[in-house]
């Protein structure tokens, strides 16, 4: 647990600074498994998902199992597993959203990016899934790309919201 | 951010401005900038900010906390509406005991619920000094706020908020010089609706999958690392520093007439309705007041149904807008007050639709722990996409009554099941009709020609 710089297994290498703030997210806790979450979401904000040889480099890391660690990354949705594009799009299909007309917002961003959830768009763009409730419920239909909330979003708005995306 | 982008950006904001809220009649929501800034450190104590912390450390024992938030009935904001110092005084304490954990529920997952953003967005000191004072009185030395994944604004918001506390002295070694030690970390999540549920939280905090966990033993007693931990919602802690500051009468007066609960509520409204939003008004407000302020249904539609306070609750009918919205009076007309936001249907919105949209929410949230839960959810979402294609069997509607009765309260592990049952059996209740019309009673072709016996 003291080496200075990368973590490397089957192939995969934890960044220095990713390790840094890794320990010092594990800190915060009484076990190391309180960090895996916050690990997973470290990785992947480097790399934009969490590749599967990521998972025992982790788990080397925080000395535990890799198998803890699989377990939670293939439980926690905002996990991806997967590569994804650019930017995620998180489309909001609980009540609120779904009663201000989600189906159209769905709809147009189906049609627009000729792709379904949980695709990714062929230019390697964007990627669209969909989450619960947002809490954004007051300007339903509302989503979030990246970092960002948005709404209400209606299908005219489709063409501004992606430009800011490239 | 381009101009187009900022004007589709969304933003909390509470739908009363400074000249409606007032320090003895909004103790959530009076410190708030109209703009809906966030207060630092500095704003906040230019308006009494941590002043109970000051006093209450030095003056009170933890046990006069606890009566005096037992006092004032301080209802837990979260949705299950449990008397947050009832709770305190079952947390596990004493010689030998180690000290644990308090922790805040900032998991806000339920579908129609935006409240809890708006104080973590705009006053996250008020979450920070609630948390203090809980942590005093149930003798945790260290708090966890555990914030859902997808509120970045919010983690800013807290995080600045903890570091200057922190640097003030309001958290860490000797709070204000009380000799009590506690700090906190944000801990964020990664998405799962099931992380709301206490024991689930737990799990989660610690760095497992969100599986609920039985009880007893209740988290008082043994909860995070084996350490009695306390987890009470966002709403209810900021309700805790007014509590502490000016005392249980004052905190029953809030209501006056309208509730036997004391406080206020922050209540909202979403759906095709003309203004919706977030209010913080007197608990036990009838439904009516809040949807007047909402501006009632927009032109040319009628309210047909409206859920009290998330997914998770009880249709209730036009008429039940009279009552006051407290946790009795609604438990009593059949749903749960719940978090306490509207979501409102019109007459030109289909039940069906939206209990089939509902239960494929439950359906793919459910964490898979137990059977009821995870096979009996995408059960209901099949016989309902069924019928709102038209295309239902004759049995379907007593199956999804009997379905609504299995996953109902006590046949499950945790509240999840019961939550997806609630609205489902009080649709079935309201609106079977709508559901019957699903029902394709003309043969099709799997009845048209049945096999012979003797010949299968």
């Amino acid at each position: 647990m003291e080496p200075t710089t990368t973590i490397a297994r089957d192939g995969f290498a934890i960044e220095p600074t990713d390790r840094d703030a890794i320990l010092r997210e594990r800190a915060h806790y009484e076990q190391p498994q309180a960090a895996c979450i916050e690990a997973l979401k470290i990785i992947q904000r480097r790399h934009g998902w969490v590749p599967d040889n990521a998972i025992p480099a982790i788990a080397d890391l925080l000395g535990i199992a890799p198998a803890a660690v699989e377990g939670v990354a293939t439980f926690y949705s905002l996990i991806f597993r997967q590569p994804v594009g650019r930017h995620v799009i998180l489309l909001c299909d609980s009540s609120s959203c779904f009663l201000t007309d989600y189906e159209g917002l769905r709809d147009a961003f189906i049609e627009r990016l000729g792709i379904g959830f949980g695709q990714t768009t062929g230019d390697g763009r964007f990627t669209l899934l969909p989450v619960c409730c947002l809490g954004a419920c007051d300007r339903g239909p509302a989503l979030m790309i990246d970092d960002d909330t948005f709404g209400p979003v209606g299908p005219g708005d489709l063409d501004q919201l992606l430009e800011g995306y490239p | 951010m381009t101009d187009a982008l900022q004007r589709l950006r969304y933003r909390c904001q509470l739908h009363q401005s400074a000249g409606e809220r007032r320090e003895d009649t909004h103790p959530l929501t009076w410190r708030l900038h109209d703009d809906g800034t966030p207060l630092d450190l500095a704003d906040y104590r230019a308006r009494d900010g941590y002043a109970a912390v000051e006093t209450v450390l030095r003056q009170q024992s933890p046990d006069d906390v606890i009566d005096t938030m037992k006092a004032a009935n301080v209802r837990g904001r979260g949705g299950a509406g449990f008397s947050a110092g009832v709770k305190w005084s079952l947390t596990l304490r004493g010689d030998g005991v180690p000290r644990g954990y308090i922790v805040c529920n900032a998991d806000e997952m339920e579908p129609g619920t935006f409240k809890d953003r708006l104080l973590m967005e705009q006053i996250p000191h008020l979450l920070i000094e609630g948390m203090i004072l809980a942590a005093y009185a149930n003798h945790a030395r260290y708090g966890y706020i555990f914030l859902r994944g997808e509120y970045n604004e919010a983690a800013k918001s807290i995080n600045r908020a903890l570091a200057e506390a922190r640097d003030a002295g309001w958290l860490g070694a000797d709070v204000a010089g009380s000799g009590f030690d506690f700090d906190i970390a944000l801990h964020t999540g990664a998405g799962r609706y099931i992380c709301g549920e206490e024991t689930a939280l737990i799990n989660s905090l610690e760095g497992h999958r969100a599986n609920p966990r039985a009880k007893p033993p209740f988290p008082g007693q043994s909860g995070a690392w084996g350490k009695p931990t306390v987890v009470n919602n966002v709403e209810t802690l900021c309700n805790v520093p007014a509590v502490m500051r000016h005392g249980a009468d004052w905190y029953q007066g809030l209501s006056g007439h309208l509730s036997d609960d004391g406080g206020t509520k922050l209540y909202g409204v979403s759906g095709r309705v003309n203004r919706p939003g977030l209010w913080e008004l007197p608990i036990g407000t009838p439904g009516t007041e809040v949807m007047e302020r909402a501006g009632g249904v927009v032109d040319g539609q009628h309210l047909k149904a409206w859920l009290p306070g998330g997914g998770s609750t009880g249709f209730l009918l036009p008429e039940h807008l009279e009552l006051g919205l407290d946790f009795d009076t609604i438990g009593q007309a059949g749903s749960r007050m719940g978090t306490g936001l509207l979501t409102v249907v019109t007459d030109q919105q289909s039940i069906v639709s939206l209990m089939r949209n509902l239960e494929q929410f439950f359906a793919r949230e459910s964490c898979g722990w137990c059977t009821p839960c995870r096979d009996g959810l995408p059960w209901t979402v099949r016989l309902l996409q069924a019928l709102e294609r038209g295309e239902g069997e004759r049995g379907d509607l007593e199956m999804l009554d009997k379905l609504a009765d299995d996953l109902g309260p006590g046949k499950t592990f945790c509240a999840h099941a019961p939550g997806a049952a609630m609205p489902l059996a009080s649709a079935l209740q309201y609106f079977r009709h709508e559901f019957e019309q699903g029902v394709r009673y003309e043969p099709g072709p799997a009845h048209a020609d049945p096999i012979p016996v003797g010949e299968a």
